[in-house]
C-alpha cells in the first residue's frame, strides 16, 4: 500500500479510536459535555445525509455536480463546531460540513451546484466565504484577510480567527506554498486546515510529497500537527486550540486532518479505474461515525431512542433538501449581466440592452435559448 | 482514410511522435494512471512507462517551468494543461521564458515544447473553468498558436507542433473532442504553421472561425447554402502567426465578413481579423465588418445562462444575414 495508516502512525493525535474508545492526550484535554458529544453525532449524520441526497439528486439530473464529502464528515464538523462566531471561513469546494456548522441552509449549497446562484448566503453574516474551485487561491485570500484582521487589532478573546480549508493536492500549489510563507512572516492569526484525504482526484498522495504534510509547517516557521480526521473529538480539540492561537496573537498553525475520500471525486468521476478496493475497505473501519456512536452507547452517554430521533430527523432533512432542490427556479437570460460588476458599468448596460433587443426579436419567433 | 474523433487523432499523434522520437515525452497533472481529463493520453503511460509519462504534483507553474527546463536539455516535452483556465497559473513561465529564452539567450538555446490545452465553454464547468484565452498566447512574440477544428488538422497541427524548434500552444476545444472527420491513415501529414484554410468556397460573404467556431461557420455555410446564400469559410487554423494572405483575398473577393469567436468581444481575437480586413481589403469592403462573440461576461454556470451567453449557430446566421442587407442583397 501507497498510504500510512492512521493507527501506525506514531505522530498522529488521536483521542478516539476507531472502536470508540477515549485515549485521553496530555496536550489535548477534552472539555466537552456529554451533550455536545451527542450534538456532533447528530451533526454528522446528517451532512452525512445532506451529501447522500445530494448525490443522488445529481444522478436524477437535478444537480448539475456534486463534490461528495463522504468520509471526511468528521473532519469537517470537529473543526466547524470548533469555531466561534467571529471566526472567518474560506472554504474550497467539498467543505459542505463545515458550511452546515456556519448555518448556511443545504439547499443553498444545491443553489450552487443547480447553477441557479453564484452563492446565496452572505459570507459575513455566516463567516463562511464562497466556494473555489481553482485548486489553492484560497490559501492566500485567508492569509490577507487575517493580515487584515490583524491590521484591524481584532485580536484576542473575543477576536477573529481564520481558517482556510483545502485538500492534500493543493499543498503543491505555489500559493499554498506562499500563502504559508506569508502568514508565517507577518504571523497572520490564520489556521490551515487540510484535509488529506488521500487522492487529488486520481493523484495518489505520494505524487504530492515526501514527507508527511504537517511537516511542512516546520519550514516556514509555525507549528504543524496531524490529526486523525476520522475523530471528531480531536478534530476538534486541535482545531479550537490552534483558533485560540491565532486569537491570541500566535500566528498560523497547519493542521493535516488525516481521512479518506470515500466516494468519487466528483460525480464525474470514477474512482475505480485508478484505486482498489482494498484501501476503501480498510478505511470502512475507521467510519467517522460509527466509532461516535460506539462510545456513546459504551458511556452510557446516549439511548436507542436519541439514535432513532436522529435517524428521523435525517430522513426528514433529506425530504426538505430534496423539496428544496426541485423548487430551485431556473434564472432569466438577462440575469447573466447582474454579477459582473459591483458598481454600474456602462459596457455592461449596453449589452444587456442590446441582448434585451436581441432576445425580444426571438420571442416572436418562438425561441428562447441561444445567442 | 479512416473516420475517428478529434480526441483519438490527438491521441494516435502523440503515441506515433513517442514511437518516432525517443525525446518526445508528456508531462502534466492526472495524464498518465488516470489518463488524462479529457483521455488524450489513454493507453501512454501503460505503452511508455513513467519515462516518458509523467504525472506530476497538482501545480501548472511547475510543470510548465520544469518542462521549459527539459526543453532546454534538448528534449521535446509535450505538457497537458487540463485546460487552458489553469494555463493562467504558468502565465510567467509561458510568457516571459518559454516565449523569451531563445531572444534572451542570444538564440543560444531554442524551447521546443508544446503545451496542448482545451478551451471551450458550454460545458457546465462555471467561470473560472470556461473561458477562452487563447488571446493572451496569441499576442506574445515568441509564442505560435494553433487552433485545429477537426481531426486531420488536430493531428496535422500537433505533429507540426512537437517537431518545431519553437514552443507551440496547441488550442484544443472541449466541445470538439467527440467530433468526428476523415484522417490519412498512412501518410503523416505535418501542417504547415501560419497557414488559414478556406474550408468552404463561396461568393457572397466570408465568414471566418477557428477552433470550434470554424466548425459552427461551417454549419452555418451549409444551411445558408439551401437559401441560396454562398458563404465562403475560412478556418484561420493558427493564431499566431496569422494568415494575413489568406483573409484579405477572400474579403477583396466576397466584400464583406462576419467574424465568429468563442471569446469575448471587445480586444478579442476578432479585433485583430476585423483590423487587418481594413487594412488589407478596405477598398473591398461593402459593409462594415461584423464580430459575433461570447457575451462580456464571467460565463455562467446555469445552463440557461451558459447558452445565453455563448455565440451560436443562430447567433452567426443573423448577423450574415444582417451583414448581406446591408449590401443591399435582401435575404430572409
Ligand atoms: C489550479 C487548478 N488546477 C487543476 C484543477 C483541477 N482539479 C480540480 S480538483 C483537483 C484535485 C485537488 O485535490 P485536493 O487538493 O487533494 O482536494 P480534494 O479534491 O481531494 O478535496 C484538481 C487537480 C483546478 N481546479 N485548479
Ligand atoms: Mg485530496
Amino acid at each position: 500500500m501507497h498510504y500510512t495508516t492512521a493507527h501506525e502512525d506514531t505522530e498522529l493525535i488521536q483521542l478516539l479510536t476507531p472502536d470508540g474508545e477515549l485515549r485521553e492526550h496530555p496536550d489535548y484535554p477534552l472539555d466537552i459535555s456529554a451533550a455536545e458529544v451527542r450534538g456532533l453525532y447528530r451533526d454528522l449524520v446528517l451532512v452525512r445525509r445532506i451529501d447522500t441526497e445530494a448525490v443522488a439528486l445529481q444522478r436524477q439530473g437535478e444537480l448539475g455536480l456534486w463534490a461528495s464529502l463522504l468520509g471526511q464528515e468528521a473532519a469537517q464538523v470537529g473543526s466547524g463546531r470548533a469555531l466561534r462566531a467571529n471566526d472567518m471561513v474560506f472554504p474550497s469546494y467539498r467543505e459542505h460540513g463545515v458550511a452546515w456548522c456556519r448555518d448556511v441552509d443545504p439547499w443553498e449549497l444545491l443553489g450552487l451546484f443547480r447553477g441557479v446562484t453564484n452563492g446565496g448566503w452572505d459570507p459575513n453574516e455566516h463567516g463562511f466565504q464562497l466556494y473555489t474551485i481553482v485548486i489553492g487561491t484560497q490559501n492566500l485570500h485567508a492569509t490577507g484577510y487575517a493580515m487584515g484582521v490583524q491590521r484591524d487589532g481584532a485580536l484576542g478573546d473575543d477576536g477573529t480567527a481564520v481558517i482556510s480549508y483545502f485538500g492534500d493536492g493543493a499543498t503543491s500549489q505555489g500559493d499554498t506554498n506562499e500563502a504559508f510563507n506569508f502568514a508565517a512572516v507577518n504571523n497572520a492569526p490564520v489556521v490551515f486546515f487540510c484535509q488529506n484525504n488521500q487522492w487529488a482526484i486520481s493523484e495518489p498522495l505520494e505524487r504530492q510529497a515526501r514527507v508527511p504534510l504537517y511537516q511542512r509547517a516546520l519550514g516556514y516557521g509555525f507549528p504543524g500537527v496531524r490529526i486523525d480526521g476520522n475523530d471528531v473529538l480531536a478534530t476538534l480539540a486541535v482545531t479550537r486550540r490552534a483558533l485560540r492561537s491565532a486569537r491570541e496573537g500566535q500566528g498560523p498553525t497547519l493542521i493535516e486532518a488525516f481521512t479518506y475520500r470515500m466516494g468519487a471525486h466528483t460525480t464525474n468521476d470514477d474512482p475505480t479505474r485508478y484505486r482498489v478496493s482494498a484501501e476503501i475497505d480498510e478505511w470502512k473501519q475507521r467510519d467517522p461515525i460509527l466509532r461516535l456512536r460506539a462510545y456513546l452507547a459504551n458511556q452510557g452517554m446516549a439511548t436507542d431512542t436519541f439514535f432513532a430521533e436522529v435517524d428521523t430527523e435525517a430522513d426528514q432533512l433529506g425530504e426538505r433538501v430534496r423539496d428544496e432542490c426541485r423548487a430551485l427556479a431556473d434564472p432569466e437570460p438577462l440575469d447573466i449581466f447582474r454579477e459582473v460588476y459591483a458598481e454600474p458599468n456602462s459596457h455592461i448596460d449596453r449589452q444587456r440592452a442590446d441582448f434585451a433587443e436581441y432576445l425580444a426579436s426571438f420571442e416572436d419567433a418562438g425561441v428562447t435559448e441561444g445567442r | 482514410m479512416s473516420v475517428i474523433t478529434y480526441r483519438q487523432a490527438l491521441r494516435d499523434t502523440l503515441r506515433a511522435e513517442m514511437l518516432r522520437d525517443e525525446d518526445v515525452f508528456l508531462i502534466g497533472e492526472e495524464i498518465g494512471v488516470f489518463e488524462g481529463s479529457y483521455k488524450i493520453t489513454e493507453g501512454l503511460l501503460k505503452e511508455f512507462g513513467e519515462r516518458r509519462v509523467r504525472d506530476t504534483p497538482i501545480a501548472e507553474e511547475g510543470f510548465v517551468g520544469t518542462a521549459i527546463g527539459a526543453a532546454m536539455l534538448g528534449l521535446r516535452p509535450v505538457v497537458e494543461v487540463m485546460t487552458i483556465n489553469f494555463s493562467l497559473l504558468a502565465i510567467d513561465q509561458i510568457v516571459n521564458h518559454a516565449a523569451k529564452v531563445y531572444g534572451m539567450f542570444g538564440g543560444q538555446t531554442s524551447v521546443p515544447m508544446v503545451i496542448r490545452t482545451p478551451g471551450g465553454g458550454g460545458q457546465q464547468l462555471g467561470a473560472t473553468h470556461s473561458q477562452n484565452i487563447e488571446l493572451f498566447y496569441s499576442f506574445i512574440p515568441g509564442l505560435k498558436v494553433l487552433a485545429p477544428s477537426g481531426p486531420a488538422d488536430a493531428a496535422a497541427m500537433l505533429r507540426a507542433a512537437i517537431r518545431d524548434n519553437d514552443p507551440v500552444l496547441l488550442l484544443e476545444n472541449l466541445g470538439l473532442y467527440n467530433s468526428k472527420g476523415e484522417v490519412p491513415e498512412d501518410d503523416e501529414p505535418v501542417a504547415e504553421i501560419g497557414r488559414a484554410a478556406v474550408s468552404r468556397e463561396g461568393s457572397d460573404i466570408t465568414l471566418i472561425g477557428y477552433s470550434r467556431m470554424a466548425s459552427v461557420a461551417t454549419q452555418v455555410a451549409q444551411s445558408l447554402a439551401e437559401e441560396d446564400i454562398s458563404v465562403e469559410v475560412i478556418d484561420l487554423r493558427s493564431l499566431r502567426p496569422l494568415d494575413r494572405e489568406t483573409i484579405v483575398e477572400s474579403v477583396c473577393k466576397t466584400g464583406s465578413a462576419v467574424i465568429a469567436e468563442d471569446d469575448w468581444l471587445t480586444y478579442g481575437i476578432g479585433a485583430e481579423i476585423a483590423a487587418t480586413i481594413q487594412e488589407g481589403a478596405f477598398d473591398f469592403l461593402d459593409a462594415p465588418v461584423r464580430r459575433v462573440a461570447m457575451a462580456e461576461v464571467p460565463l455562467p454556470y446555469a445552463k440557461p445562462l451558459e447558452s445565453a451567453a455563448l455565440p451560436s449557430a443562430e447567433s452567426v446566421t443573423t448577423a450574415v444575414k444582417e451583414t448581406l442587407n446591408a449590401v443591399g442583397r435582401r435575404v430572409g
